[in-house]
């Protein structure tokens, strides 16, 4: 018998570590790089770090295979075929960068709205707003329009803040946790790190979802419910709690605006409005008195059940009368609801029952004395632990905005927004819809040779605050802030190509695209958008949209249709910054900024786009971008991330600030800054003192905090609006009584979807097709392990999915005849595809659904060309169009939620029919597109650390 | 299972070597013929045509040496220690007979008691895998072991044509390995599973158990080496041509062979000996190739 | 060293596995394969990385089960059928039948921890291994031809470079969900001997004799939302808006 060998056990991981922040998505984790010889060993999380607290997921762990990924882009590519074949010689950045300002410059100088610049999935939106500023342009977003902006405006909107990077649940203390429509989100490791905290401490969590995959197949309870339907069954739950009067008058009074005062006074332009005083603050009735006073006036007790007539005669009445009314009508009574949600009505009984349970028998109470806004005194914190969380499975439908409000309602009127237990705002939040900007880009704004007037985007609060001229036409490219999408908050990229391609309402010179692979994965209607990409003028030959710059670090398949094409670095080997200033990292204890940093350089010829920003800035003269003397004033991204003030004080990153690093959210610029944060693993957090941890929105001390942290410079308290003016305003101008009128064929939309509490309405595309030919509901999934497109270049990750079977639920697959690995056909109004099947059962009958972006163009992503990825895999992005189907009158509105814009990707209707057998090929299919100049064919075997193994 | 060739051909090969060297060890051949010689040295061929076919199964065949040092555990490492072992006795007595024309009754005792052996070790590789149920029975020794005499006999008959005794042996023998086989395969049809996908998760108490979605969308190394499928109605058919060739033509051609003389009758016995090994190659693949593995209850 | 050791301790090592948690996100696929290729011997390669038939060595899988109960939890439409990631490594058996069938050597059984593992200088890559193991756990690396398994991360849990923390295996350490726990499953008051005992741990495929050290955490019973229904406080029933306006001004003079 042999013994056993002697191993070597103690050996250091690699020679260095490196701390940033990963970025194999959105959710910025911090990352131990342990490097070895130059290369990288092995990414871990960062056990300090507050987002991921150690942990990784698969995309983190797959870093290595992303950063040496066959598809990066290897130095500047200027398009010599025609756009899509792929066809480019390498130039110089000297010629790359000397060719964008040939082609900015004059625009800048004559029409600064010829540029739309529109970026992705990037996270350096407070440097690319300011730079498009600066330009002079109205056209300026990055993709949240398409992705999640209903989310975003319902949450502002309504209570300051919202899901995702401005709040979560308080993982800690809540009992029980209603999670609807989230497949993974960008809160990746944090949901799952508190899923687990959830489940060892014996609370209930639900899942409102009609895919019982991930998350919601560790759900307690799967409510699988039909797409498009949670307005229903919230409003359903709200009926419940009015009806048993279990909601949280104390919290109503007090932090809401359930005992404002509404006029009614119908045909009046007042009509709905809150009644106010001459400052324009509304008012209250108190109970005692019965006076009118200021809502945030000290020592009153608000009537929240006022209903009287003014001295001058009007009616008005309290918003929570109004709920009642509406909230008590039989048509939401769970058995009214039933049938639409697919949600048989003792479980909706059920649901509401254990959120009040829980909410009401299941107090907290934190030993935590907390002063609030009003100056009032409380000895304790009282927490109502039941939260909610929500993203796109409510967000991506026409009727999100409404039913995100809903949501938000409800978790008012039990009392948990941001209590013990309850949902928790991430600082900078709360702040409300008035304390964020306008948006700018009405004619006034834009003019030549200079910078917009203010920021792009921001929250209208009513119609006059529209991006529109005096006849009412759009003024961006994509038509945000327009009758058509009043509210849209984030913009409307899908529509920009479109738009820019039909030079309505104006054509443009150069779409200057960053991060966003809009030719594949990303656009609607990917095979029109193609064809936009592709269209020429008949006169001129030249393509309609004359000019495309894009910055990519890969070759995508946007990058084939790019004419000068930026190659951007990969996230370990250039600076970054995760600003408060932008979207925020923070965790509702602390506030928090962060850092990328070169971990590795570049053997490419790369630059990080941000610094190529900096230099285009400077090179095109932009103010913020060039001291008096036309001299640039920031050697790269890293000076700027240090030296840039946005007000005196106030800069990209809030810690070790001041000359010695010793201030912390207001501070003057520190030379140091970038070292203190690579020393501190990337990132900076300080926490909430305690008695500022909850009811930030009216926490005297929080406020404090916040404006110390530089979050604004006043108090700014969130007075929950479950009663949203703004709205109102809008339906006024619908019906024609107040100015500005909308436009004849918006007004009826704005009278039917604008409804200033919150309504449930049947998704636009149900409403408009036929929906006994396209029965069934179409989604898509984010998978856990892939992120967008960009995973499958990833040797590792693509092998968990390499190709996307379209699950099909088990009664259509025995109606059907379809077993697992049959092809079909799925056909929507708009176009259809063929695509492999697969059966399921634990999923909602009449919801047909895919992994998102798997399906890849051939020659994209350097891939082979016989990748499953490209012959097997599918979007369903080629059943969705942009445009809703013609009505009656040929109008065609775009495939959006009437009030923010945000793309509808889930209102999606189709039929499914067996495939004839045959080319087992998924279909549309495109010709390949070409492997971009410098880029060599990948390996075809790897052994990725054979050098270090131990034999 | 997957039916590698290199296996397939390795026991097919050395069991009829190690069934043809039984018959020699037992003088089943007059050591005086020539032809005795040309059979020892066939044997002898066939062994190590079927060892070194072996070889390319491995992934690093240089370190195959090391096989044989845990013999007293492994059924593998006891093949390769018998395989070599039963080597000695059978090239000593090969060299003995085509030197002195004589070969030595201890050694061929101790030769064919190695080759039966060495069959028994390599059936009992599989036989001890539990996780493959067709495999995990006595009859799959039985069968080996059946299959290797009967092939050496039909090939010591070619050197001997007209011998009544290895005819009849051979009868006997094609009937007993026959019998076996359709046991052991009656057994593998209707055998339960000693494993299920309910027992392989333990979520059989919450309901009945499918794969929804595999760990990695396409083949791994367990799916290609253990998830091998073949379609019911293509081993019928292969099942029928291994029945037929293995063991029914055989035996007609030898009931025929008792009836002829002269040249035709070695021709007849040489296509028994052919369509025998055909036939073995196929149950052979068979045998690998509808093998269930209990690993392919997670996928 | 074929044979199991004679001389075994007490001291098991392995992974408890809570199914009720793990929301099947392949963290600790991927973590597995970072750490161990360019680790514990050779790398694990992967052949056409890029190409049509991609596939590669991994010690760590996640498998996805759709569950119909007969008679289950009836929750929502459909509501019967449940999706169940299930993860998969090497289970570090007790009566470990890799080992025993291994003509090398190279597979053994350490005799102090119970980790089964690889000494790839003396494995010929013969394959006996994985067609021994019912689980599916080991996996033969197509460029080194040697075979592949779960070290239990043995050159993390007790290598002293780390972090006294960071010494438990790649995929405990990263798994977002805590769905992985690493601990001595010999000694009955070590944490994941007292997890398996509260939750009902079991081992897969009993019936296969191996006495697996690694165990399996089973889904937590679920109770219906139906069920909860009786238990919503009618009391106050405020039947209509005129009933709610009622119960409001009762309510708030209590106030
Ligand atoms: N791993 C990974 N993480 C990512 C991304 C990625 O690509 N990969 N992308 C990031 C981005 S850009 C975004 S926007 C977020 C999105 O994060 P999620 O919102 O989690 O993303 P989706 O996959 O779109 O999930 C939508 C979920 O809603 C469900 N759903 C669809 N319609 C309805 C409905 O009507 N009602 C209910 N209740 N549910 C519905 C779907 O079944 C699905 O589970 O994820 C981010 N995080
Ligand atoms: N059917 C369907 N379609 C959808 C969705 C859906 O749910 N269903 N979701 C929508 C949503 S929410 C979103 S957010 C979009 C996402 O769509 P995109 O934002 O287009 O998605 P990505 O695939 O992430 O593409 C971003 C591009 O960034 C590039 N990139 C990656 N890293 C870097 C880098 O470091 N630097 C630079 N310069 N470029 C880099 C990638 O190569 C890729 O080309 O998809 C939308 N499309
Ligand atoms: S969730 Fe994963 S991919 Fe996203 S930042 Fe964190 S570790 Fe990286
Ligand atoms: S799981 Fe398989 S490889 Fe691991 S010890 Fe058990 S039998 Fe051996
Ligand atoms: S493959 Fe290697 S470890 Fe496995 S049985 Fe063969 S020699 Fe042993
Ligand atoms: S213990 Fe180590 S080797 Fe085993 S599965 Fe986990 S990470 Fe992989
Ligand atoms: S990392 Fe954890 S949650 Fe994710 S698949 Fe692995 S065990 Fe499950
Ligand atoms: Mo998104």
């Amino acid at each position: 018998m042999t013994s056993e060998p002697d191993l070597t056990l103690t050996e250091p991981v690699g020679d260095a570590i490196a701390k940033t922040t990963c970025y194999m998505c959105a959710c910025r984790c911090g990352i131990d790089v342990h490097l070895k010889d130059g290369k990288i060993r092995y990414i871990e999380g960062n056990r300090d770090h507050p987002i991921n607290k150690g942990v990784l997921c698969a995309k983190g762990s797959a870093g290595i295979m992303q950063h040496y990924s066959p598809a990066r882009l290897q130095a500047p590519l200027l398009r010599t075929g025609p756009r899509g074949s792929g066809e480019f010689k390498t130039i110089s950045w000297e010629e790359a960068l000397s060719l964008a300002v040939e082609w900015l410059a004059p625009i800048r100088e004559t029409a600064p709205q010829k540029l739309a610049f529109f970026t992705g999935r990037d996270q350096s939106q407070a440097l690319t707003s300011f730079w498009a500023q600066n330009f002079g342009t109205p056209n300026y977003a990055a993709h949240g329009g398409f992705c999640s902006v209903n989310m975003a405006a319902a949450g502002i909107y309504t209570i300051g803040g919202a899901f995702w990077e401005f709040g979560a649940p308080d993982w800690d203390k809540t009992k029980l946790f209603v999670l609807f429509g989230v497949a993974e989100d960008h809160d990746s490791n944090p949901i799952k790190i508190g899923i687990s905290k959830l489940k060892k401490r014996g609370a209930r969590f639900v899942s409102v979802n009609p895919i019982r995959t991930g998350y919601s197949a560790v759900a307690d309870n799967w409510i699988g419910i039909r797409p498009g339907t949670d307005g229903l069954l919230i409003l359903s739950i709200i009926h419940q709690l009015f009806l048993t009067g279990r909601i949280d008058l104390d919290y109503l009074q007090r932090y809401t605006n359930a005992p404002w005062l509404v006029i009614d006074n119908p045909g009046g332009e007042d009509h709905g409005l809150f009644l106010r005083d001459d400052l324009g603050k509304a008012l209250i009735r108190d109970r005692g008195t019965g006076a009118l006073v200021r809502f945030d006036a000290f020592g009153h007790s608000p009537d929240l059940n006022a209903d009287f007539v003014l001295a001058d005669g009007r009616k008005v009445r309290s918003v929570l009368r109004l709920m009642a009314e509406k909230y008590l009508d039989p048509r939401y009574a769970p058995e009214a609801v039933a049938e639409q949600t697919g949600i048989d009505a003792a479980t909706i009984r059920g649901l509401a029952a254990e959120i009040t349970r829980v909410a009401f028998e299941e107090e907290i109470i934190l030993q935590q004395p907390w002063t609030d806004m009003k100056g009032e005194y409380h000895e304790v914190m009282i927490g109502r632990p039941v939260s909610f969380h929500a993203m796109r499975g409510i967000s991506a439908h026409s009727n999100g905005f409404q039913t995100a409000r809903a949501l938000h309602v409800l978790q008012t009127i039990i009392g948990s927004i941001d209590c013990p237990g309850g949902y928790r705002y991430k600082p900078p939040y709360p702040k409300p819809a008035t304390a964020h900007p306008r948006p700018h880009g009405k004619p006034a704004h834009v003019q030549p040779g200079n910078p917009l007037a203010g920021p792009h985007l921001g929250y209208p609060l009513g119609p006059e605050d529209l991006l529109v001229d005096d006849q009412g036409k759009p003024q961006r490219i994509d038509k945000a802030f327009s009758w058509e999408a009043p509210l849209s908050a984030h913009g409307m990229m899908h529509m920009v190509i479109a738009n820019a391609c039909a030079g309505d309402p104006y054509p443009v010179d150069v779409l200057f695209l960053y991060m966003a692979n809009m030719a594949w994965n990303s656009s609607m209607n990917t095979r029109g958008t193609i064809r936009m990409l592709e269209e020429r003028d008949e006169t001129t030959g030249e393509y309609k949209i004359p000019r495309i710059i894009y910055c990519d670090a890969y070759s995508s398949e946007m990058v084939a249709y790019a004419d000068l094409v930026l190659p951007d670095t990969t996230y370990l080997e250039r600076h970054d910054c995760i600003s408060l200033l932008d979207r925020p990292i923070s965790e509702p204890d602390a506030v928090c900024d962060a850092v990328r940093w070169p971990v590795l350089q570049p053997e490419r010829d790369v630059r990080g786009f941000q610094s190529v920003l900096i230099d285009l800035g400077a090179r095109l003269g932009l103010p913020g971008f060039v001291d008096p003397q036309g001299q640039p004033l920031y050697r790269d991204y890293a000076d700027y991330i240090v030296n840039h003030q946005r007000k005196p004080g106030i800069g990209p990153l809030s810690g070790w600030r001041g000359e010695d690093g010793l201030d912390e959210g207001r501070g003057q610029p520190n030379q140091s800054q970038l070292d203190r944060y690579i020393g501190n693993g990337a990132f900076w957090q300080k926490h909430i003192p305690a008695e500022a941890l909850y009811f930030k929105h009216h926490n005297a001390a929080y406020q404090q905090f916040a404006i110390d942290m530089g979050f604004f410079d006043t108090p700014q308290p969130v007075t929950i609006q479950l009663y949203l003016e703004t709205l109102q305003k809008f339906r006024l101008s619908g019906e024609g009584v107040r100015e500005p009128v909308a436009p004849e064929p918006y007004r009826q939309r704005l009278v039917d979807y604008f409804d200033p509490l919150p309504d449930w309405y049947m998704p636009l595309e149900e409403q408009q097709t036929d929906n006994s030919v396209f029965p069934f509901h179409a989604l898509t999934q984010r998978p856990m392990a892939m992120y967008h497109s960009w995973g499958s270049q990833n040797a590792w990750l693509r092998q968990i999915h390499t190709r996307n079977p379209l699950y099909v639920p088990g009664p259509i697959c025995n109606e059907l005849g379809l077993s697992d690995g049959d092809w079909a056909w799925v056909i929507s109004s708009h176009g259809r595809i063929k695509c492999e099947i697969a059966r399921m059962d634990a999923v909602n009958s009449k919801t047909l659904w895919t992994w998102n972006a798997i399906g890849k163009r051939k020659g994209a992503w350097a891939l082979e060309t016989n990748a499953p990825e490209a012959n097997k895999g599918f979007l369903l992005n080629h059943l969705i169009h942009e445009l809703l189907p013609p009505k009656s009158d040929g109008m065609r509105w775009s495939n959006s939620d009437p009030i923010t814009g945000q793309a509808a990707w889930y209102d999606l209707r189709v039929r499914i029919e067996k495939a004839e057998p045959g080319l087992e090929l998924a279909e549309p299919s495109f010709a390949p597109v070409g492997r971009p100049a410098g880029q060599a064919r990948a390996a075809s075997e790897l052994r990725y650390g054979q050098e270090w193994s131990k034999q | 299972m997957h039916p590698a060739y290199s296996m397939i051909i390795f026991t097919v090969l050395s069991g009829l070597g190690y069934g043809l060297a039984v018959v020699l060890g037992l003088g089943g051949l007059e050591p005086s013929l020539p032809s005795t010689v040309l059979a020892h040295i066939l044997a002898l061929v066939l062994i190590a045509a079927g060892l070194i076919a072996s070889l390319f199964h491995l992934g690093n065949p240089q370190r195959a040496w090391r096989a044989l040092s845990q013999w007293r555990s492994s059924w593998l490492s006891r093949e390769g220690v018998m395989a070599l072992g039963t080597f000695v006795p059978l090239t000593l007595n090969a060299g003995l007979l085509l030197f002195t024309g004589q070969s030595e009754p201890i050694l061929g005792y101790i030769g064919a008691a190695g080759a039966m052996l060495t069959v028994f070790c390599t059936s009992m590789i599989y036989t001890s895998l539990k996780g493959i149920d067709a495999w995990h029975s006595a009859l799959t020794p039985a069968c080996f072991l059946l299959l290797s005499l009967t092939g050496g006999v039909l090939l010591a008959a070619c050197f001997a044509p007209g011998t009544r005794l290895l005819a009849g042996a051979g009868l006997l023998l094609l009937l007993g390995a026959m019998a076996s086989k359709l046991a052991w395969r009656r057994r593998m049809l209707r055998n339960q599973p000693l494993s299920t996908p309910e027992s392989a998760t333990g979520l059989g108490g919450i309901g009945r158990v499918r794969l929804f979605e595999r760990p990695h969308t396409l083949d791994n190394y367990l799916t290609r080496e253990m998830g091998y499928r073949v379609a019911r109605k293509h081993s019928a058919k292969l099942w029928a041509i291994a029945l037929v060739c293995a063991f029914l033509l055989p035996a007609a051609l030898l009931l025929l062979s008792l009836a002829l003389g002269g040249l035709p009758l070695r021709s007849v016995l040489v296509f028994a000996v052919l369509s025998h090994s055909v036939g073995v190659l196929v149950e052979r693949w068979l045998f690998f190739a509808e093998a269930r593995h209990a690993v392919m209850n997670y996928y | 060293m074929t044979s199991l050791p004679q001389d075994r301790g007490t001291t098991s090592l392995g992974l408890v596995i809570d199914l009720d948690v793990c929301v099947g996100c392949h963290a600790c696929v991927v973590s597995c394969k970072e750490w161990n290729t360019g680790g514990y011997g050779s790398a694990l390669s992967d052949q056409h990385p890029y190409g049509d038939d991609v596939s590669g060595t991994f010690l760590n899988r996640i498998h996805s089960y759709e569950v119909v109960p007969e008679g289950g939890e009836v929750i929502g439409e459909a509501g019967q059928a449940r999706i169940v990631h299930f993860p998969k490594s090497c289970l570090h058996c007790e009566d470990a039948p890799c080992v025993t069938v291994c003509p090398t050597g190279a597979s053994y059984k350490r005799a102090s921890d119970g980790i089964v593992l690889v000494d790839e200088t003396k494995c010929i890559g013969c394959g006996l291994c994985a067609w021994s193991c019912a689980y599916g756990a080991r996996e033969m690396d197509l460029a080194a031809g040697v075979m592949k398994k779960c070290t239990l991360c043995v050159d993390r849990i007790y290598n002293e470079a780390l972090q006294e923390e960071d010494r438990v295996p790649s995929c405990v350490r990263t798994c977002p969900a805590n769905a992985r726990h690493f601990g001595d499953l010999g000694d009955p008051r070590s944490e994941v001997s007292i997890m398996v005992a509260e939750r009902g741990g079991y081992d897969l495929m009993p019936e296969q004799g191996t006495r697996p050290t690694n165990k399996y955490l089973p889904p937590r019973p679920r109770i219906s939302l139906a069920d909860q229904q009786p238990a919503m406080p009618l009391a106050e029933n405020t039947e209509g808006a005129r009933g709610f306006f009622a119960w409001l001004d009762k309510t708030l003079d209590r106030i």
